[in-house]
């Protein structure tokens, strides 16, 4: 379990400029008080079914706190227009907005330059991408492109279109039992064709957590760029990429907090200069002319059209939520609810866990003998209590774990002990109905 | 636990649990794999004829309950029907799950088939119901390819 220390970053990262800083209280929290945290979320408040909402499904989607809600409110209220190249207030001030929203994300995973933050829809348009503007420009017929068992296909799919294109090789880094990814398959895969290592950082489906670091600093040794997926870390962990070493990290906004629509890719400035530009339109042009367009600098270059304004700003506030609660408090308690989950569970020899690796995020799956994921959602759903069943985007790791589904329950900050007590009592009910 | 009990009948937790007819037919006539893609499910229908009539249906895969029970009762409910009945009472199954809830749907032409209608309170399983019947409806079709409920 990690440490709980206390917060002592809070006044630093807070921005302190803009309206939507003045909605969350800057106190620095000492320890992590989750009913003050679920204040914030009006939607906790919902009774589904007859019985209060038990909202386990934050690794799909999470939840938006007051805060984010009141920033889109006041910018569809107060500021709106198109940004970039407006002459008048109205649109000086959303542009101001918007890139104010940039910088918080720069600050959030400390990447070095504003222009290295590229807003986009999402995980899955940044990975997109990626394959698309890396791949044309550096990945060639023979070369590798090295993945993981655990990934999510949306880390899966682009790297085979791109291989398809190619003639590149995909090939993929084994999982052990406990789903832990194996470093030693990793370091006889890479070689001098290796182009580029696509890892996720936390596995959705399994919790597992990458040793994203190493895996970095190998790939580089052999001349591979690195890839990770943050789209489950961002709301759990502090983020350094700086630290890790990436050349890309990948995250959605609607994972921490944040609207849904906008995401972002991180990508060194170094690499990012090089890449060709992915999709043409407004926005990412300096000159246009039948003759020949010259492209705008980062982060435009990659920004194509009139983007989701107001979910950048939802997601700048959604970072200073973020940052008001200390993501290593917030890493502390989930680590408490994960292991107290996961001792629930374990009480039911009926149940088994599938993902044990030792470093793991507060997610567990886990299937019931000879009940099927789907039905034991269907009757938690009856109680208020949602779950996610089914592959969650990981075809191959159920495949490796020999189950068509698995039900989850993952964990959010707003999450409590009560909750999975519920849940307990519910697969109970489960085991009631089908025995 | 009442809307419960609607969905999972004793019946269909009997089926669920012990299907019948859960094998493969050796050089069956006929044979089509359903697929749900929202719970992964999978399955293999086979059906052997004789001329005009149905005269065994098997199955073979993995699914939730709903689906293992459907698939289960309906190996049973085909067994001697002709293909134009079959087809029948795929439709009017599929009206009792989907169609409008206030037109009482043809109880005593659905037979057993009836305790399904439970399910159609929750509409995110009634696609569990139906695949093996969209299955089955390929199969006797004799279309190729895969059938999903997408
Ligand atoms: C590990 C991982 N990668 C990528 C994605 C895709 O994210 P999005 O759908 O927001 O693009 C998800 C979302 O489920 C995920 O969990």
């Amino acid at each position: 379990m990690k440490p709980v220390s206390p917060s002592t970053r809070n006044d630093d990262r807070l921005p302190g400029t803009g309206k939507q800083a003045d909605l969350v209280s800057r106190e620095p929290q000492q320890t992590f008080d989750v009913a003050r945290v679920r204040r914030d979320f009006p939607i906790l408040k919902t009774i589904i079914n007859g019985h209060p909402l038990t909202f386990l499904d934050s690794a799909a989607s999470a939840q938006k706190p007051s805060c984010v809600l009141e920033a889109l409110n006041v910018f569809y209220t107060g500021c709106y227009s198109n940004i970039h190249r407006g002459v008048y207030a109205l649109s000086e001030r959303a542009t101001a907005a918007y890139e104010e929203s940039r910088v918080k994300l720069r600050t959030l995973i400390n990447a070095k330059e504003t222009e290295e933050i590229i807003f986009l829809r999402g995980t899955t348009e940044a990975i997109n991408l990626v394959a698309n503007s890396f791949g044309q420009m550096a990945v060639g017929e023979g070369d590798e492109i090295l993945i993981s068992h655990m990934e999510h296909h949306s880390n899966i799919v682009p790297w085979q279109l791109l291989c398809e294109r190619t003639g590149a090789k995909l090939m993929v880094v084994p999982i052990d039992d406990d789903g832990e990814f194996i470093f030693e398959e990793y370091e006889k895969l890479l070689g001098p064709r290796t182009k580029l290592v696509a890892v996720t950082h936390q596995s959705n489906s399994l919790g597992t957590v990458n040793p994203v670091k190493e895996i970095t600093r190998r790939a580089h040794e052999e001349g591979a760029v690195v890839l990770i997926d943050g789209a489950q870390a961002i709301a759990h962990k502090k983020i350094d990429v700086r630290d890790i070493g990436c050349d890309f990290y990948a995250f959605s906004g609607h994972k921490m907090f944040g609207p849904t629509g906008v995401g972002v890719l991180y990508g060194r400035r170094e690499i990012l200069e090089k890449m060709p530009p992915w999709q043409g339109g407004g926005d990412m042009i300096r000159t246009v002319s039948f003759e020949g367009t010259t492209y705008a600098d980062l982060p435009h270059k990659f920004e194509a059209g009139t983007p989701d304004i107001a979910g950048g700003i939802g997601l700048g506030t959604a970072v200073d939520y973020l940052s008001h609660l200390d993501l290593d408090l917030v890493g502390g308690y989930e680590h408490e609810l994960l292991s107290y989950g996961e001792g629930l569970l374990g009480e039911f020899p009926e149940i088994r866990i599938i993902g044990r690796a030792k470093e793991k995020s507060a997610v567990i799956s886990f299937v019931i003998d000879g009940i099927h994921p789907h039905d034991i959602g269907t009757i938690l759903d009856k109680e208020g209590i949602a779950i996610r069943t089914g592959h969650h985007c990981t075809q191959p790791v159920m495949h490796r774990f020999g189950v068509p589904a698995t039900a989850r329950a993952s964990i959010a900050c707003y999450n409590t002990k009560e909750e999975l007590d519920r849940l307990a009592r519910g697969i109970r009910t489960v085991l009631e109905v089908f025995c | 636990m009442s809307d419960l009990r609607d969905l999972y009948q004793e019946v269909i937790l009997d089926h669920g649990k012990n299907p019948r007819n859960f094998h493969r037919i050796e050089g069956a006539d006929r044979q089509a794999v359903g697929h749900n893609p929202l719970c992964g499910d999978k399955l293999t229908i086979f059906l052997q004829l004789e001329g005009d009539v149905v005269k065994e249906v098997s199955f073979q895969g993995e699914g939730c309950a709903i689906s293992t029970a459907s698939a289960s009762m309906m190996t049973q409910i085909l067994a001697g029907k002709t293909i134009q009945e079959a087809e029948k009472l795929f439709q009017l199954f599929h009206e009792m799950l989907t169609g409008d809830p206030s037109v009482e749907g043809d109880a005593e032409g659905l037979g057993k088939l009836v305790v399904f209608a439970g399910v159609r309170q929750f509409p995110v399983r009634v696609k569990c119901a139906t695949l093996p019947w969209h299955t089955i409806h390929s199969a006797l079709q004799n279309k190729d390819g895969a059938v999903t409920t997408e």
